[in-house]
């Protein structure tokens, strides 16, 4: 299966570097044979990814680390997002009723709107967690650091 | 994310630009409610907005609801392509007011 890993991004948790990881997301993806709204929307979802770690996960703590890994895998992107902090159940994680008009909570419905499957593990050293979400793709350019 | 609030006589017009998200939404947001509290109808322009997320769309939606509250018009105007379709994502452009401007929502909108 060909694997290649487009871009692999470490910041801290700290909201104002939401614009530039957006950035980095952007120009990862550029060449990945997407539309300019599909592109708009999985930086959205990314980002809401990240926004939920620095708010729910690090709690505000600026000094918490997120990685993030996008990674060509066949005929999907996957995007890989790593943090240390306390283990979550992701049974808690889940998007609220969208007939509660109410401020905030949209984050996780705007995930499941955008991706195609994600789920929530461990990672491998035992400590934080490990959101893995894709996203089905026509094509990908080959030009992208070959992984493993 | 660039935030200009304009007193235009019977509303307030509070035009937002650039990209609003978690480190920018707050100052949106007291924009917002600042000039509901001066109990006058509030348009929020989005014309310039180039991104916008769920922290953003919250500040819409708490500017919405204190306007409701209160009895005021509260609208969207000349919404930018990019914020249209969060709205859309987050069913959220049938719920709003929008309007293509300030002039239309103004002459339309009790």
């Amino acid at each position: 299966m060909s694997r290649n890993r487009l871009r692999t991004l470490r910041l801290k948790a700290s909201p104002e570097r939401l614009q530039e990881m957006r950035a980095e997301v952007t120009d990862a993806l550029d060449g990945a044979g997407l539309g300019d709204e599909d592109r708009r929307l999985l930086v959205l979802a990314v980002s809401e990814a990240c926004m939920n770690v620095i708010q729910h996960g690090y709690k505000g703590d600026p000094g918490g680390e997120i990685v993030l890994e996008i990674l060509h895998k066949s005929r999907f992107l996957e995007f890989r997002l790593t943090d240390f902090a306390e283990t979550v159940d992701p049974a808690t994680i889940k998007p609220r009723p969208l007939d509660e008009l109410r401020p905030g909570g949209l984050g996780v419905h705007f995930i499941r709107c955008v991706m195609d499957d994600y789920r929530y593990t461990v990672p491998a050293g035992g400590k934080g967690n490990l959101l893995i979400m894709r996203k089905r793709v026509k094509r990908v350019r080959e030009t992208a650091e070959n992984a493993m | 994310m660039q935030c200009e609030v304009r007193d235009a006589a019977d509303h307030w017009l509070v035009v937002l630009s650039g990209e609003v998200d978690l480190s920018t939404s707050p100052e949106a947001r007291k924009a917002i409610l600042d000039c509901l509290a001066a109990r006058r109808p509030v348009l929020v322009d989005l014309s310039g907005v180039t991104y916008i997320d769920s922290s953003g769309i919250a500040s819409l939606v708490e500017g919405y609801q204190n306007a409701r509250s209160a009895g005021l018009k509260f609208c969207l105007v000349d919404v930018s392509e990019a914020a249209q379709s969060v709205l859309e994502l987050a069913r959220l452009n049938k719920v709003f007011p929008i309007f293509a401007n300030a002039a239309e929502c103004m002459g339309r909108v009790d």
